[in-house]
């Protein structure tokens, strides 16, 4: 086969994304975001989400032909995102997946949303191919991931992940504290600026020496969010007005420190000078920024898709399965389901068996 | 050909000819598992119906249980988008019905009841069938909690289904499609809001 065209189906938060890609070429990366109807809720509601998918799925899917000057009949695969996300978010995406592929009669792939993030990277326009191995940072509202990709589409190791928040759940949490609005992220951003980050010293969850023999790539938010909400309530009941600039600006520096540090110690004891990162996170500035400096000064080399391929998106999904169908990978069969726990190791899931010798 | 789809209750797909000859049918009582099924069972019943072009999907919108119902209606309408035929979304519960009325032909009033979860079920009065041949929606489904529905019936025979007869809903369909009317809007009959609530301040935790 030429390069195949593939069109990408992710609902696996709430983003609704249809991406169509010839090979590593992108063509059209469609999101429809229900993130305006979680806002009065402070965070995903997925029941809200699951709707949402349902409502847009089609038009997302007629935007991204019209956008990419396709038709289904030119397509060469179907791809779906599987898991790991909200189940039953994933499941209108996997039902819609499965009609299209059988009304269609192509073949399609089921993948992993987190390997998906990594491919992002092979269809970023105008970039260099990327090179492996690299250590992989995936930081969004619902996953904080390490990762040690030897190869995308066959060998991707979980180094560590949050043991209990995502680091964008962090950000919204403690954009409550500080009566900030959802989501969090781009507030507290813009709450930090001319903020001290060092005026207070948040901790950095994982990071004492104890916790290190066994969380060394993990990562927890949950203390920091806490620690922060105390010193919200001392201010409160001390009747000191919140330095709010000061507090954004110290939260958002102990996420980043801690990112960071685990990122590149992965770098370093694994000899790996290249370092991807991925998911909606990365959109904060001072992540990149911190990123950037930091991983310059150890001789890593960082690359950052553009930010609409960071966040959920459908192109990562079919970029990925563009990149597994050029390996050889044959499809998956239509007995898979929607897998919100899927590890980082099940790259394609329900592979076909091949057929028969004979 | 007409294809339905439904997964209000376990999943069921079914194809019939334009004149509701019934073609293939494939579907799995299990009430879960859907997207799992769905894509074997829409497979397996386009290969059974043989050749014809599928003019029309009809996709069953509940009620029934979320994240369920909303697979079959993900599927009905790629399909349909697949293969450039009219979507026709139809209340799954007219199929209940018509099923009743085809074997049983009863002469009053029936409802079809389905478990809503939560400890309660969807109700929906029946009253045979109009000129379109479609079954008599007597008034509006509603859910009530299912230890208030023996009162709530008032003595009307009540038939509880856990499975979806899926030629029936194509039949219906099939019908609504040539009368040219509208048995559902594009929303699932979802019947109650999403479980969750405004938050209030943050909790203290010192
Ligand atoms: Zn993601």
């Amino acid at each position: 086969m030429t390069e195949p065209l593939v069109l990408g189906i992710e609902t696996s938060c709430d983003e609704t994304g249809i991406g169509i890609v010839r090979g590593r070429t992108l063509l059209s990366n469609t999101i429809a975001s229900s993130m305006d109807e979680h806002a009065r809720y402070g965070g995903v509601v997925p029941e809200v989400a699951a709707r949402a998918h349902l409502e847009a799925l089609q038009p997302a899917i007629e935007a991204a032909l019209a956008e990419a000057s396709v038709t289904l009949d030119d397509l060469d695969a179907i791809a779906v995102t599987s898991g790991p996300g909200l189940a039953g978010a994933l499941m209108v995406g996997v039902g819609a997946a499965k009609g299209l592929a059988v009304s269609l009669d192509k073949p399609l792939y089921a993948v992993n949303h987190l390997v998906g993030h990594i491919a992002a990277d092979i269809v970023t326009p105008d970039s260099e191919p990327l090179e492996y191995p690299t250590i992989a940072l995936l930081v969004s509202g619902g996953h904080t991931s390490l990762l040690h990709v030897k190869d995308l589409t066959s060998d991707v190791e979980l180094l560590g992940e949050t043991i209990d928040d995502a680091a964008g759940e962090a950000f919204d949490k403690v954009a409550r504290l500080l009566s900030l609005p959802y989501p969090g992220g781009p507030e507290i951003d813009r709450a930090a600026a001319g903020g001290d980050p060092k005026a207070i010293r948040f901790p950095r969850g994982l990071s004492k020496p104890q916790d290190m023999a066994k969380h060394r790539y993990d990562f927890s938010f949950s203390g920091l969010k806490t620690a922060v909400a105390r010193w919200v309530e001392r201010c409160e009941t001390e009747g000191d007005p919140i330095p709010v600039a000061d507090v954004a600006a110290s939260f958002r520096e102990a996420v980043v420190d801690v990112l960071v540090t685990k990122a590149l110690a992965a770098c370093a004891d694994r000899g790996v000078p290249r370092l991807l990162l991925g998911g909606g996170v990365i959109a904060n500035r001072r992540l990149r920024e911190a990123a950037l400096d930091r991983a310059a000064a150890t001789g890593v080399t960082v690359r950052i898709p553009p930010l609409s391929l960071c966040t959920d998106n459908g192109a990562m999904i079919a970029a990925l399965a563009a990149d597994l169908i050029a390996s050889g990978r044959r499809p998956s069969t239509l007995a898979f389901g929607a897998d919100s726990t899927l590890p980082v190791t099940e790259i394609q899931v329900a592979e076909q068996q091949p057929e028969a010798a004979g | 050909m007409i294809l339905a789809v439904d997964t209000s209750l376990g999943s069921a797909v079914a194809l019939i000819d334009a004149d509701g000859r019934a073609r293939a049918d494939a579907s799995s009582p299990d009430p879960l598992g859907h997207a799992e099924v769905i894509g074997t069972l829409l497979h397996r019943a386009l290969a059974e119906a043989g050749e014809g072009a599928v003019t029309h999907v009809i996709a069953g919108m509940g009620p029934g249980p979320f994240t369920g119902l909303r697979i079959g209606i993900a599927t009905a309408r790629a399909f349909a988008l697949g293969r450039g035929a009219q979507v026709v979304p139809v209340p799954s519960h007219f199929a209940a019905a018509l099923a009743v009325i085809e074997t049983d032909a009863p002469e009053s009033p029936f409802a079809i009841v389905t478990d809503a979860r939560r400890r309660e079920v969807a109700i929906s009065l029946f009253d045979g069938v109009d000129a379109d041949g479609i079954p008599n929606l007597l008034e509006p489904t509603v859910l009530v909690p299912r230890a208030d529905a023996d009162e709530r019936l008032r003595g009307i025979h009540a038939i509880e289904v856990s499975t979806l007869d899926a030629a029936a809903l194509a039949r219906v369909g099939l019908r609504a499609a040539n009368a040219g009317r509208d048995l559902a809007g594009a929303e699932p009959l979802y019947l109650r809001q999403p479980d969750v609530s405004v938050p209030g301040a943050p909790k203290r935790v010192s």
